[in-house]
């Protein structure tokens, strides 16, 4: 078993309360002119540290644009996103990042993957290696260090892809559609396994998904989005209890979460189309 | 039978090694030949069966003296060119000429690969170098060896310097355009992974952007191998008084045909060697490739 301290204890000193994002009337436009295609409408989102928020919506809404600003591979046409106070202008380690498609580097081994962050931070190959063993044990898969990617599943990859966003010791977690691609009980397994992680660490995680299950069962926060512009449609709290687990399904509080957002993208979704038939 | 495991693809059964009857004294004493599996032996069958078929049809050809529209009338006979070659293999000038041709090869690959590879590179990452060098690759790429002859003869201080000069040109091109072309494949969600990783411009450049191409740039040095051979027999046939290719042409106008196809086949041979060498460099660098399948 995993002592929980150790993964606070680096944190806890100067790191205390850190990842905190703040999301100031952004809004996203590509292209000029006629051709101008607004992906964000002005938005605004205040995101506590330590919390875990889901952007829910539909495919094509904007909200991997939207998780791309606080990333910092798109700049906002308006407004401004902060981590912590400090704008964001590119990407950069205080944001891990895990991605929908496989992003490992085929070419280095498991472990040379997890290593990676700690090495461009300029820890030593003895430092960085043992960051990279803690991590690759903490997801479970430190026996398979020395693999190349391509011989893992896709869940074991994505794994490994968590452990190597959180080797830099993020202030932030940024996931999108992490589990897209796994199969359905993988899947599960992978969002108890992801709340497991998070529960040791601690880390604010911004997780961008279509799937309304999944929002539910994660978040403290759902934020709904609606597409065509995208914007922010609801905000909805999630009660249950953690730590969680997929029995919670069959409960009043999970039940009752999952309709109103089941709801709310209904809605939107016959709004949308109907000004499309208008 | 723990000696058969020992074999790598498992899958297969071995030809030489541990049947289960033979029981421990095989396991004791490893078999003196090389492991084949028994795939690998009929692959080598093949590739003997074919060739004897080639030279029992090129020997049926020149002993009926077969004239139907090509004419065999004066092309030597399988023996006569093996006889030849035995010959010559007993003299030290023959093996100058493949000296000499070699080193050609070598002295021009290297450049072209060093080069090739660099120039590849920047262009692959920089737009403006792109568009800068792009034109004279696309006017110069589809002039053949042959027509620079002239022209590097009067370039060049040296037969020997303009016979290179040809030979690298010759490689230059599909080293240059496979390494661009592997940039160019660089898979985006790679760079963006390594960027929130905290990764410099250079970082990605040399983690993700190189490694990336590496596939295409060993298959462009294959490549690039073979058009070398190509152009470095361009340049010995018409300027120079040593090579393969000189050695070749030479018995042509001294009339000694079977020299010809020694010649020939010493070029096929010393090809084929070439690029199966470049290719046995460049694999290691792409194990990780390999164990994807």
């Amino acid at each position: 078993m995993l002592d929980v301290l150790k993964f606070k204890t680096p944190r806890a000193s100067d790191d205390q309360g850190k990842g905190q994002i703040s999301v100031k009337d952004v809004s996203i436009a590509f292209g000029t002119g006629a051709e101008k295609h607004i992906a964000v409408e002005t938005t605004s989102i205040d995101i506590e540290a330590g919390e875990f928020v889901c952007i829910l919506g539909p495919s094509g809404c904007g909200k991997s644009t939207l998780m791309n600003a606080i990333a910092g591979y798109v700049k906002p046409s308006t407004g401004e996103v902060t981590v912590d106070d400090k704008v964001v202008e590119k990407p950069g380690p205080d944001r891990g990042m895990v991605f929908q498609q496989y992003s490992l580097l085929p070419w280095k081994t498991v472990y040379e993957n997890v290593a990676f962050g700690p090495k461009m931070a300029g820890h030593g190959r003895v430092e960085s290696g043992s960051t990279a063993n803690t991590f690759l044990e903490l997801v479970g898969l430190k026996k398979f260090g020395d693999r190349y990617p391509a011989e893992l599943s896709g869940g074991m990859q994505q794994r490994v892809g968590i452990a190597r966003a959180l080797a830099n010791y993020p202030s932030v977690l940024l996931m999108d559609e992490p589990f897209g691609a796994l199969d359905a009980q993988t899947r599960l397994m992978m969002q108890e396994s992801l709340l497991d992680i998070w529960r040791k660490f601690g880390t604010t995680v911004v997780f961008v998904t279509h799937d309304v299950d999944e929002a539910v069962f994660l978040a403290d926060r759902v934020l709904i989005m609606s597409a065509a512009p995208g914007r922010i449609i609801e905000d909805v709290k999630i009660d249950l209890p953690r730590p969680r687990s997929t029995d919670m399904a069959s409960s009043a509080e999970y039940i009752k979460a999952r309709q109103f957002c089941l709801d709310t993208i209904k809605a939107e979704s016959r709004k949308a189309f109907e000004s499309q038939n208008a | 039978m723990a000696t058969a495991l020992k074999i790598k693809d498992a899958e297969e059964t071995t030809l030489v090694g541990a049947p289960a009857a033979q029981g421990t004294t095989s396991d004791a004493k490893p078999s003196r030949l090389p492991r084949l599996s028994r795939k690998q032996l009929g692959n080598i069958g093949m590739v003997f069966l074919s060739l004897s078929a080639g030279a029992l049809l090129w020997h049926i050809a020149t002993a009926i003296n077969l004239d139907f529209y090509i004419n065999f009338s004066n092309v030597p006979s399988p023996w006569r060119v093996l006889t030849a070659f035995l010959g010559h293999i007993q003299t030290e000038i023959f093996w100058t000429h493949i000296g000499v041709s070699m080193r050609r090869i070598l002295i021009s690959y290297s450049l072209a690969t060093v080069l090739g590879i660099f120039i590849g590179l920047i262009m692959g990452r920089s737009r403006i170098a792109r568009a800068f060098i792009m034109p004279y690759i696309e006017v110069v790429r589809p002039i053949p060896a042959v027509a620079w002859i002239p022209l590097a003869i009067l370039m060049w201080p040296t037969e020997e310097s303009s016979i290179i000069y040809i030979t690298f040109l010759g490689a230059l091109f599909p080293i240059v355009l496979n390494t661009l072309h592997g940039v160019e494949q660089t898979p985006e969600v790679l760079v963006r992974a390594v960027q929130s990783l905290g990764a410099s411009r250079w970082a990605v450049f040399r983690h993700v952007v190189i490694p990336a191409a590496l596939p295409s740039i060993a298959a462009g040095l294959a490549i690039g191998m073979g058009v070398s051979w190509f152009s470095l027999l361009a340049g010995e046939i018409i300027s120079g008084q040593y090579g393969i290719g000189y050695f070749t042409w030479d018995a042509y106008s001294l009339i000694n045909y079977q020299d010809i196809v020694v010649g020939m086949l010493v070029i096929g041979f010393l090809g084929t060697g070439s690029t199966a060498a470049v290719k046995m460099i460049t694999k290691p660098m792409l194990k990780w490739q390999k164990r994807t399948r």
